[in-house]
């Protein structure tokens, strides 16, 4: 193995060479280095980000030398973009490393098309204003944006974006495809071929559970009026049908048919989810669709016609209990039948871009490939912009929260992150930031909440003083652990977006570092 | 808005939380600079494990008010660990994990000092654990996880009455990370459950029966496991496989190829021999961050109690969306390792011999081949040769003289346990009292002699 591939070995593992391709290709800008900002970009540089490019216009102060690894003692009075520039460096060499020393505060109000040049932007320590317009100019110019901030024991990751469609979304559990209880004519045709009440002891414990389930769902069906178990006692009656064929108390394939009965009484056909995805309106494609919605397009036209209700088969199978050769022609049979429905998923794409003027072969067929055996696991994440939620969150949402025990700590830091925003505004400050007034802050802060949350239609709820006290306290502190953590889970995201694999995060999410009752909040 | 009069310290951020009083913190935070001066001058914590989390772990403590820090780690630097391991550097392949992650975070933050022990954790002396004022955990395995919570557990002291005594408390702090997943937890020993107290969270490694190798492959992990287990033994007779050794991992490959053509397998790849015999775990660099980012915040506050503590398990997902979620487990009472120990009674004429034989007979114990150690003291060790030799002639003494002649003490036991019919090494805590030393009632509780 080349030193690169070795290099990330353990990272392929988890994204492939697909994921890794499509990181090395990001050119990733960050606002602001301080600690969240550098931790972020920490994480993103080792694993091998195409480039970046770090804005920030202060000087390295002795106090961020208590806070962040990408400086030294050395780097006081420098540049911090440049600074932590070098040090990020220092990690891969083969990750193109740029910094701007300028305010990004500056660069969103000046120029704003400065960001259009970027895969996505990590935009740390930023105040509400900014936020608003960032998040308004890289929606326009279609860049992917992830918000971060570290407050003292608290913060917030936000990821906007207008759509984000992923096809690998590599779910942790998932059902196996294996349409027991809808076997297709060549799968039949095999469970056919082999006998259940074969005679020799070794071949009886090597017959697949695939082959036991669809043939005892096939015996249950006919003398049930074609119906297959739905009621806890017919279940249990089912299972009981299974056992009665052991000829021993060894037998693990049957032991496995036991436990894999549940597959047989699951549902036909697609999941709520995926049928929702393809009642979409993106569905009805256009000249301008993204192939993800043109492939949905022919997976809906799949479902009412070839597939009789079901998507293309996954085609793959999991280990179970079989003689070798037994395992292996089952194996074919599905990867064959998996062929044959991506067979007519092509046709059908090529067939739906012709017809919007496309080129027909401008979708490749491993992509084809890979929508077909992931048909099931689709997912579709859509974010609000910041200003929508800024001025008009989830009322029902803030008060259901606030009201439960668990997420009472979150959300009321959710307000009062916010509520730090307008105390600037007005006092030039943060609540606490300096040493002294602590009381006088206290009592503005709370007053700004109050006000705050009457502006959003949260009239009469009042936040924990204890919380209020604790957010002073805080006095817009940078702590590194803190930033380590939610610059972690901001870089995470990152890679999420990147690479289109598993699913980001959908909603506002609070880390609460008193309690480490953080929360996800829709709002 | 930065006041350009305020004179600036290092700690500028730390400070906020380290001097000013809280509502929402610890029972004993007592703000102010001799918390923050104390935290630097006497506390001194010992990081196990320089890898992803260890790493982590040591930037973090370093840029938290800690200034003395001890790394231990038995492992040299691999190309592999360079996606997440930030400390090292291609240049640094091959050199002591430990030596170089301390040297980096020196070299970056002044101030710092940091121990390093190219080492394994069992060759140091019990004591030595002894040093610290919390241990924190970045290890991968169960393993390396349950000998050093036996260690922490047995510094723990009961009262009487079975109250742990707080002075002997040695907290422990420990992360785990695969892939998009990872889980943080607190231990204090006596107060909230210990690794072995929850040894269930850790569900035993599932293995390919033999049989299904050797007559039923039905996929390329079972032709690799077959050329890894089966065929290297029979054509290489004593020689053991090397999983670090190339060439023997290309033999692996080349003959698991083999006999996945020979089946009609598909899917035998060199990168899938590598993660089957190695068992190898997917890493990446942000979940590292971000469990240990969740120790050393909790290390701070059971440190200096600026805020309330994790109880005491943190769970982190972030493959589907985001899902982080705190467990409050509860301790075992009857826990070997953190309770309050099994207690034995014993006459005062027994030998060592004796007592090491009735160990293995011991319902709760079922230990052989034990050594055995009173405090600092070996009193009887198995191995090495060398030293066993040295302890040997103890084993024909009192057990009563070789503790010092004391009424009642705590002693560990180390050796081979029969658990869920599988041997594994096991140190244990016992009590011991002796009958018939001065001021002992006859005790009903007593087991064992």
């Amino acid at each position: 193995m080349s030193e690169p591939k070795t290099k990330y070995d353990r990272q392929l593992r988890i994204w492939g060479e697909l994921g890794q391709a499509a990181l090395e290709d990001a050119s990733i800008c960050l606002l602001n280095c301080g600690p969240t900002g550098s931790e972020a970009l920490k994480n993103l540089v080792l694993g091998g980000v195409g480039s970046f490019t770090i804005v920030d216009g202060s000087k390295v102060e002795i106090g961020d030398l208590g806070n962040n690894f990408m400086v030294d003692d050395t780097s006081v009075g420098q540049s911090k973009a440049k600074s932590a520039c070098a040090f990020l460096q220092e990690l891969n060499d083969a990750v193109k490393a740029k910094f701007i020393e300028e305010n990004p505060v500056t660069l969103i109000n000046k120029n704003p098309s400065f960001f259009s040049q970027f895969t996505l932007v990590i935009a740390t320590q930023l105040v509400e204003d900014s936020m608003v317009k960032l998040d308004r100019i890289c929606r326009e110019a279609n860049v992917k944006l992830v918000f971060v901030r570290s407050y003292g024991l608290a913060g917030f990751v936000r990821v906007s974006v207008k759509e984000h469609t992923i096809i690998d979304s590599k779910p942790d559990h998932f059902l196996d495809d294996l349409r027991l209880n809808n076997p297709w004519p060549e799968l039949r045709s095999f469970v056919e071929t082999i006998d259940l009440n074969v005679s020799d002891p070794v071949a009886h414990k090597h017959i697949p559970y695939v082959v036991i389930l669809v043939k005892m769902a096939d015996e249950w069906a006919q003398s049930h009026s074609c119906n297959l178990p739905s009621t806890r006692e017919e279940k249990r009656e089912f299972k009981d049908l299974v056992k009665s064929k052991m000829i021993s108390m060894d037998e693990d394939n049957y032991k496995e048919a036991m436990e894999a009965a549940f597959k047989v009484f699951a549902p036909r056909g697609i999941s709520s989810e995926v049928q929702q995805i393809s009642n979409d309106s993106c569905a009805e494609v256009s000249s301008n669709s993204s192939d993800f919605w043109v492939m949905v397009a022919a997976l809906k036209e799949f479902v009412s016609n070839e597939g009789d209700g079901e998507a293309p088969l996954e085609g793959s199978i999991p280990d179970m209990t079989s003689s070798t050769e037994l395992y292996i022609n089952l194996q074919k049979i599905y990867q064959a039948k998996a062929e044959a429905d991506f067979l007519v998923m092509e046709e059908r794409v090529r067939y739906i871009l012709k017809k919007m003027g496309r080129d027909p072969s401008s979708i490749s067929k491993p992509t084809i490939k890979s929508f077909c055996k992931n048909a099931r696991k689709l997912k579709v994440c859509r974010y609000r912009m910041v200003e929508d939620e800024f001025s008009n969150p989830s009322v029902t949402e803030i008060q259901k929260c606030l009201a439960d025990e668990d997420y009472s700590g979150a959300v009321g830091f959710y307000i009062l992150l916010r509520a730090v925003d307008r105390f600037a505004a007005n006092y030039n400050k943060f609540p606490g930031q300096f040493d002294g007034g602590m009381d006088e802050d206290i009592s503005r802060l709370k007053t700004t909440a109050l006000s705050l949350l009457t502006d959003l239609g949260c009239n009469g709820t009042v936040l924990p003083d204890d919380l209020i006290n604790e957010m002073c306290r805080f006095g817009a502190s940078e702590l590194h652990v803190v930033a380590a953590f939610i610059g972690g889970i901001a870089s995470q995201e990152v890679i999420k977006l990147v690479t289109k694999q598993f699913v980001p995060m959908l909603g506002t999410y609070i880390f609460n570092g008193i309690d480490h009752k953080s929360q996800l909040l829709t709002l | 808005m930065a006041d350009l009069d305020v004179p600036q310290s290092k700690s500028r951020d730390l400070d906020k939380l380290l001097l000013r009083p809280g509502n929402l913190v610890g029972p004993d935070f007592d703000p102010g600079t001799e918390l923050r001066d104390d935290m630097r001058e006497y506390v001194r914590i010992l990081v196990v494990g320089a890898g992803g989390l260890g790493c982590e772990l040591l930037k973090d403590l370093a840029l938290s008010g800690f200034s003395n820090l001890d790394v231990i780690d038995m492992d040299r630097i691999e190309v592999t660990n360079l996606n997440r391991q930030f400390l090292f550097r291609l240049e640094d392949v091959g050199k002591p994990k430990a030596e170089v992650a301390a040297k980096r975070v020196m070299e970056r933050v002044s101030g710092v000092k940091i121990v390093p022990h190219f080492s394994r954790i069992e060759d140091k002396e019990i004591e030595f654990y002894n040093d610290f004022s919390i241990i924190a955990l970045g290890l991968d395995s169960i393993e390396a996880r349950r000998y050093i919570n036996g260690v922490a557990c047995g510094f723990l002291e009961y009262d009487e009455d079975d109250t742990p005594r707080r002075e002997t408390m040695k907290p422990m702090v420990d992360g785990g990370t695969e892939g998009f997943k990872g889980h943080a937890r607190v231990i204090v020993p006596g107060v909230t459950p210990c690794f072995e107290c929850t040894i269930w969270l850790f569900p035993p490694q599932v293995k390919f029966p033999l049989c299904t190798l050797a007559e039923t492959p039905r996929n390329a992990a079972h032709c690799i496991e077959y050329a890894h287990l089966i065929k290297w033994p029979e054509v290489h007779g004593g020689k053991s496989f090397d999983p670090d050794e190339p060439e023997h991992m290309k033999w692996v490959y080349d003959e698991a190829i083999k006999r996945a053509e020979l089946f009609g397998i598909p899917g035998v790849t060199y990168s899938l021999t590598q993660g089957v015999v190695k068992n190898i775990i997917p890493a990446i660099a942000s979940t590292n961050a971000i469990i240990s980012a969740a120790c050393t915040l909790e290390t701070l506050k059971i440190v200096s109690g600026c805020s309330k503590t994790l109880a005491n398990y943190l769970t982190y997902n972030g493959g589907e969306g985001l899902h982080t979620k705190v467990t409050e487990f509860v301790r075992d009472k009857e826990c070997l390792v953190c309770g309050p120990g099994i207690l034995i009674e014993l006459d005062t004429s027994i030998t060592l011999q004796k007592f090491i034989e009735m160990l293995e007979e011991h319902p709760k114990l079922l230990l052989s081949k034990a050594s055995v150690k009173h405090g600092k003291n070996s009193l009887y060790m198995q191995a090495p040769p060398v030293l066993e030799e040295m302890h040997r002639p103890n084993l024909s003494k009192p057990l009563y003289d070789l503790m010092g002649r004391v009424q009642k003490d705590t002693i560990h036991v180390f050796g081979t346990a029969l658990k869920n019919e599988e041997k594994q090494s096991s140190l244990t805590k016992l009590r011991v009292v002796f009958k018939g030393a001065d001021g002992v009632a006859d005790m009903d509780t007593a087991i064992g002699a």
